[in-house]
């Protein structure tokens, strides 16, 4: 267990946030100066790719934290090449955050206000995890074999 | 009438509203009326119970007889196991279960 | 069998140190029971009908007798001196308090076992062959990557929150005892003609409220891809798996809607996808594993004889024992359906009593079954009666292995809130009426299956009779169903017709029984008779 420095906006990112808000998958793919856009659980975020260096900030809605789509989406978007922010935001509660973070996200704008020490515990609870994702944490296996 | 019913939240255990508190024992559940979700959201609250609901049962000679029977498997035990009533002595408490 | 390394096991302890304060925030209110409880069945910890309930793991339904030893004191110090091994190869107690279950799941940690991911919309253990290893017919012990297969599903973070549950089944043989054809998904592993090891993929089977069985979408799929193919499975369903009705939204829904060839085509393409990122675990991996699961130290050269002269000995050989891949050696199914008892139940005595026989007996090994017993795989011939004689002083010397006696039943309205009817009086009312050695003998392999409502825990659909609780006006009433079997030749059980009491299910078991044996031609099992007539002779027996 290590210690996580959970910053108090929890945008886990140093570079400026985008200044405009998430538009719909649809609505961004029609303006072709949009920089934000929000994606919802039956999104296919695969559309994006040719939309990904225009893209400063993607959010992911969690309507109800038990709909486990957004974690496919961010994981998709990662695999495409997207660096830009990554944003889970509605129903997002502490002990989803280790999954988020290994799914790509580094962003997080929960419905109910997070109490950061149990976010830091959550976030640095597992020295070590059984499978590579996107946050690029060496799995268990690569450390048995080198 | 109408009982409130739950499971303890440390324990697990089945419990009634007595009207004062939590009880093991049905006999000793009170007819909450139309005061039975009020009551549920207060103790949910003070996490003195864990998912509470109302039930429907008639009054009987010692005490309230749940109408359904998986309630009353809850007051009672196992019907396979009467070793594991909450009064496995007591040959007839679970008797009406059935 | 496996054995944790330093990473298996810290991953094992953080877990129950992260669920250890879990369940104090839950007690202290810091949590709602709506934002424990998905936190609390990713540990195995139900709310049930009397009390807490836990499952524990048992991968691929193998333990060796310490972890049993362990089994036994869990249900001394936290439970009330017995466990439930389930249709998954778990065990069940049902007696658990909450502020007891982290200090359960430490002393479990302890034996390399653990509760994660035994409930809730997560991916399942893994259930396998109970004779891997031991049987002649299969091509490799399918368990090394039973294994491999967890470690990769175990907090897997895209796949945690999934629509619905997920069951993965292996097996190794064209004789399928671990029913892979009922599973989300179902792995056979085979050789091709140059040697190299290869799954069957079935995706889609299950039971419960829409029972499938599960359509073939890959013939062959190189052994060392398992991982990533997985994932494109996955991932296709936790994208577009239904999420609006709880009661559609399993895998075998989306197959079903989609028809298996476009499910099929949406995971090749996902998994076409997915290649660059090199997700499967090298061949190193799988081999290190494998190392684990080679065959145990057997004598060579012993003798196949068998003493049968004493005849309740001979009968139990007859049912319990078959044949191993190893001269001199038995694969020994212990069973845990006593007339009028508890399918899958076990007293702690009887625990310890099976570990000191595994350990004594078996190379250390035992083997949950789907079907609730518990099996020996690797028993000496020379040293069967002797176990048996053991075994018949504790109560687990029934012989009836496969007949009608031998009934599969989920704990019911007895122990489980989510069930319509009780299932275990009428486990024990047939097992009863059916007692006579002789009698199921005569009516030969028969399987019964009891679920107490719809939800099949006890498999009701995959019996040869099937037994179906339902609510019929705040009454218990039970539906009989026909011609259901989880082996390879799988098919879903028939409804035959309007319900009956508890009673009145018995009695109509039985004259089912009596026209399979008036009609049944030389060698049919009832099952076989069944398929042959279809249902109107048997429905015509029952209702008159």
């Amino acid at each position: 267990m290590v210690e996580v420095a959970i910053p108090a906006n929890l945008r886990f990112r140093n570079d400026e946030p985008a200044d405009e808000p998430g538009v719909s998958l649809d609505a961004f793919l029609d303006q072709p100066n949009a920089v934000s856009v929000r994606i919802e659980g039956g999104d296919d975020v695969r559309r994006l790719a040719p939309a990904l260096d225009r893209l400063k900030l993607v959010e992911i809605d969690f309507p109800r934290f038990r709909d486990g789509r957004g974690y496919s989406s961010a994981r998709i978007l990662r695999e495409m090449g997207y660096t830009g922010e990554l944003k889970a935001v509605g129903d997002v509660l502490v002990d989803q955050l280790l999954f988020m973070r290994r799914c790509g996200f580094d962003s997080f704008g929960p419905d109910q206000a997070i109490d950061l020490d149990v976010a830091a515990r959550a976030l640095g609870e597992y020295d070590y995890v059984y499978q590579q994702a996107a946050d690029g944490r060496v799995p268990v296996w690569k450390l048995r074999h080198g | 009438m109408k009982l409130l019913t739950g499971n303890h939240l440390v324990n697990g255990y089945v419990i009634w509203w007595t009207g004062e508190g939590w009880s093991r024992h049905v006999e000793q559940a009170v007819d909450v009326g139309d005061k039975g979700e009020q009551i549920a959201q207060v103790e949910t609250a003070a996490c003195r119970v864990n998912n509470p609901y109302i039930v429907d049962a008639e009054a009987g000679p010692n005490g309230p007889v749940p109408n359904h029977i998986k309630e009353r498997i809850r007051a009672t035990g196992p019907t396979v196991r009467p070793d594991l009533a909450l009064k496995p002595a007591d040959i007839d408490a679970g008797s009406y279960v059935i | 069998m496996y054995r944790y390394d330093k990473f298996d096991q810290a991953i094992v302890d953080t877990r129950v140190e992260e669920f250890r304060d879990q369940v104090r925030r839950r007690i202290a209110g810091e949590m709602t029971d709506d934002q424990f409880k998905p936190l609390r069945l990713k540990n195995g910890l139900y709310l049930q009908l009397h009390a807490y309930m836990l499952r524990v793991a048992v991968p691929y339904g193998t333990l060796n007798s310490q972890q049993m030893r362990t089994l036994a004191h869990i249900a001394r110090k936290y439970d009330r001196g017995y466990g439930h091994f389930t249709t998954r190869q778990n065990m069940q107690f049902h007696w658990i308090r909450l502020e007891d279950a982290p200090e359960a799941l430490a002393d479990l940690a302890k034996v390399e076992m653990h509760a994660i991911q035994t409930s809730g919309e997560s991916i399942r253990n893994i259930s396998a062959d109970q004779f891997a290893g031991a049987a002649a017919d299969e091509v490799c012990d399918p368990r090394p990557w039973a294994e491999l297969i967890r470690q990769f599903t175990t907090f897997h973070p895209e796949f945690s929150y999934l629509p619905r549950k997920f069951k993965i089944g292996l097996t190794a043989s064209d004789n399928d005892r671990a029913a892979i054809k009922l599973h989300d998904v179902g792995l056979q592993v085979l050789r091709d003609d140059a040697g190299n090891f290869g799954f069957r993929v079935f995706v889609g089977g299950g039971m419960g409220r829409t029972p499938f069985v599960a359509h073939l979408i890959r013939d062959f799929l190189p052994a060392t891809s398992i991982c990533s193919y997985l994932e494109a499975i996955l991932r296709v369903w936790n994208r577009h798996g239904r999420r609006d009705n709880i009661h559609k939204q399993r895998i075998k829904i989306l197959v079903h809607d989609l028809g298996p060839e476009e499910f099929a085509r949406q995971v090749e393409a996902e998994w076409q996808a997915i290649q660059p990122l090199d997700d499967d675990m090298p061949l190193k991996e799988f081999e290190r594993i494998a190392a684990y699961f080679t065959p145990p130290a057997f004598e060579e050269g012993l003798s196949d004889e068998l003493d049968l002269s004493d005849p309740h000995f001979a009968a139990w050989v007859e049912r319990q024992v078959a044949p191993h891949k190893q001269a001199g050696y038995a694969i020994v199914t212990v069973s845990l359906k006593p007339i009028g008892g508890i399918p899958g139940d076990l007293t702690a005595e009887q625990m310890d009593l099976l570990a000191d026989l595994a350990d004594r007996y078996s190379f250390d090994d035992l083997r949950p079954t789907h079907a609730q017993n518990i099996v020996l795989p690797h028993v000496r011939k020379a040293d069967l009666y002797a176990v048996w004689q053991q075994l018949d002083s504790a109560g687990l010397g029934t012989a009836n292995l496969d007949l009608i006696s031998e009934i599969i039943a989920c704990p019911g309205l007895d122990y489980c809130s989510l069930a319509n009817t009780r299932s275990l009086p009428l486990t024990q009312k047939l097992s009863e009426r059916f007692a006579d050695p002789e009698r199921q003998l005569d009516i030969g392999e028969l399987k019964v299956k009891i679920s107490g409502c719809i939800n099949a825990c006890g498999h009701h659909h995959a019996g040869h009779i099937g037994v179906l609780g339902v609510d019929r006006k705040g009454t218990e009433n039970f539906q009989l169903l026909l011609g259901g079997s989880g082996a390879e030749d799988a098919s879903l059980g028939k409804i035959v017709g309007p319900g009956f009491t508890e009673d009145g299910v018995v009695d109509a078991v039985e004259r089912a029984v009596e026209k399979y044996r008036e009609i049944r031609e030389e060698g049919e099992r009832f099952l076989d008779t069944y398929r042959r007539v279809g249902v109107e002779p048997f429905k015509e027996a029952i209702y008159g």
